[in-house]
């Protein structure tokens, strides 16, 4: 199967940044498209037949998330949710800092869809050289005559603002985003209501990942059916899939949704290192549970990874091999989401530092055998039980790990030493 | 009150700040940013000018100042050099990595050089370059792939007085080709 990637064509090899070479490429022809010839409600129409469904992580469709917009005259927002900050997880920024006017061409179509008063794009706050890009990016789009107001020539206004986060993994969850976007700290707010009812300053509002609004100047100017044409039935289009650990060629790698995990490792990302041998892998950044080498002919799309027990989550695929100890890599999580937490919720704040504390006794071999019917018992307490899912996705993976390699869990309370070594670093 | 002079000298780019915003709360963030780009790191007196500018109180501007890691309350390097501390980089190397920078440093994680040239930090935050595992950032610059020999090239670079964008360039991860 070839498939000639949309997303990612050219990164590498044209300055798409410069709005100039973007446009030489066909840049900018959606949304000139959908200004001379498209209602908003036909793009709109267009998207939710496309069956687009959201790259961030939930696997929503984005065409019908808009459809929840009371029409109640209030101003309606639009927010990017570039927060990208999942581990392992690593397209948003190549889109970000390479693609730069797909995105604000996919923002632009999106906004007129779904009849927003503005734009917001949330940037992580370590993407500083993404932040810089997109701002130059943005004057040289509103130079053109593509941002502001009578976007070419047309009644459709729209102003986009950029803003810059500081490091908090939390304000990639939506509500968090929202509570950041306003000035405040990056708490998420319970649902209902849900953002599409009360988000940005309480108004109708839509958060969509990166990815998810880079498929729409595509659907918009090719069509939905030939969206459709791509990928599985259920879960059409492309998927950029970030591979990492121990293969040859870690990287992006566009690909139609349903490829298999297979063919994404041992084709695409060059297969595992020498000395490697398969021992699990996260199909979809650190919330997702393991697979173990036996699920390698799934197909990674949003229906077929639950089904094989895990998520397709953010699509960051990380590849672990012999000499990653589960309880280490447990542990690094651990830490990651008790700093992370936002302190809110007392399952959460409280569950998140003694998840840590636990796994770091087992790690120095000072761990006790009942640690392990504690870790296991975190499911009943921290899973559903706190404003976000943050809670439920820092124990998903340790309580997959607590079941396919127990041995190791067991080993380590028994104070048995660890065999871990960490990967020879290769230069670029 | 005495005010830090980005209030008067930035007065254009503040207000400009203040109008992309429906509602200039909002701009509590961009001000932070704006005040730590002038000295590096977030004072006493830049907290209470943007509580002046929003008109609101120095412990609503604290209490969002705190919540955000990249926002620094002490004095911090030229050059901050953060490692990437979570996962992947981990299993890269990570640690080792962050031992030979204190090494070669003369510093721990969280000091500074006493010529006040290099901060070192490590984030448990996953910063997005797990494709160039271990990853550092020098001021938010991403570096990859870096051995314990480019660790000292990087060094020796922020010495020569190179700028956090020319290191980036020359070290770091390059997308690959699509297709």
């Amino acid at each position: 199967m070839t498939y000639e990637p949309v997303l990612t064509k050219g990164i590498g090899e044209l300055d798409l940044a410069d709005i100039e070479v973007y446009e030489s490429q066909g840049g900018y022809q959606a949304l000139r498209k959908a200004m001379t010839q498209m209602s908003s409600s036909e793009v709109h129409e267009e998207v939710k037949k496309s069956g687009l469904r959201g790259r961030g992580g939930a696997g929503f469709p984005a065409g019908v998330k808009w459809g929840f917009l009371p029409d109640d005259g209030r101003p309606r927002y639009m927010c990017c949710n570039a927060d990208e900050s999942e581990p392992g997880t690593f397209n948003n920024k190549m889109l970000i800092e390479y693609n730069p006017h797909l995105l604000i061409e996919g923002i632009l179509l999106a906004s007129y869809a779904a009849r927003c008063a503005q734009s917001f794009f949330y940037i992580r706050g370590e993407f500083k050289r993404g932040y810089e890009i997109l701002v130059k990016a943005l004057a040289q789009a509103r130079a053109k005559g593509y941002v502001g107001e009578n976007i070419l020539g047309s009644d459709y206004r729209q102003e986009i603002t950029v803003h810059r986060g500081a490091g908090a993994y939390i304000c990639g969850e939506e509500t968090g985003l929202l509570s950041s976007l306003e000035g405040g700290r990056g708490e998420p707010r319970l649902k209902p209501p849900f953002p599409a009812v009360s988000g940005l300053y309480g108004m109708p509002t839509i958060v969509n990942n990166v990815e998810t609004l880079c498929n729409v100047p595509f659907i918009v100017d090719r069509g939905a059916d030939w969206f459709l044409s791509i990928g599985t039935e259920k879960s059409p289009g492309p998927k950029i899939f970030s591979v990492s650990g121990c293969v040859q060629r870690p990287g992006n790698y566009e690909l139609p949704l349903g490829v298999t995990l297979r063919e994404l490792i041992e084709e695409h990302a060059g297969g595992l290192r020498p000395g490697s041998t398969l021992k699990a892998v996260q199909p979809g950044g650190a919330s997702s549970p393991v697979l173990l080498p036996d699920k390698l002919d799934i197909q990674l799309d949003f229906d077929s990874v639950p089904a094989a027990g895990s998520i397709l989550g953010t699509a960051g695929v990380m590849v672990f091999d012999q000499n990653a100890c589960m309880v280490r890599t447990a542990l690094y999580y651990a830490d990651f989401f008790s700093h992370e937490s936002c302190g809110q919720c007392t399952p959460c704040r409280e569950g998140t530092a003694w998840t840590s504390r636990i796994l770091r006794r087992l790690e120095n071999g000072q761990g006790a055998p009942h640690d392990l019917a504690v870790l296991r018992a975190l499911k009943g307490t921290m899973s559903g039980t706190t404003i976000c899912l943050l809670s439920d996705f820092s124990i998903t993976f340790l309580q997959s790990v607590l079941t396919h390699f127990e041995d190791e869990f067991a080993a380590h309370a028994a104070g048995e030493a660890c065999g871990l070594q960490t990967r020879e670093v290769r230069s670029a | 009150m005495s005010s830090p002079a980005w209030v008067v000298e930035r007065k254009g780019e503040i207000k400009e700040i203040l109008s992309r915003y429906p509602y200039e709360k909002s701009a509590v963030m961009p001000l932070l940013h704006l005040a730590q780009d002038e000295r590096g790191w977030i004072a006493d007196e830049d907290i209470e000018a943007i509580a002046r500018i929003l008109e609101t109180t120095p412990a609503s501007v604290e209490s969002v100042c705190s919540f955000y890691s990249l926002f620094h309350r002490t004095p911090k390097g030229r050059y901050v050099i953060t490692v990437c501390g979570n996962i992947q980089c981990g299993l890269s190397g990570a640690d080792p990595l962050t031992r030979h920078f204190e090494e070669r440093l003369g510093i721990k994680v969280g000091q500074t050089t006493d010529d006040g040239l290099i901060s070192l930090l490590v984030t448990g935050e996953c910063v997005a370059a797990c494709d160039g595992a271990p990853a550092v950032q020098v001021n938010l610059e991403y570096c990859g792939h870096v051995t314990l020999e480019r660790a000292d090239q990087i060094i020796a670079a922020i010495r020569a007085g190179d700028d956090a964008k020319a290191i980036s360039d020359r070290f770091g991860i390059s997308p690959k080709k699509a297709g």
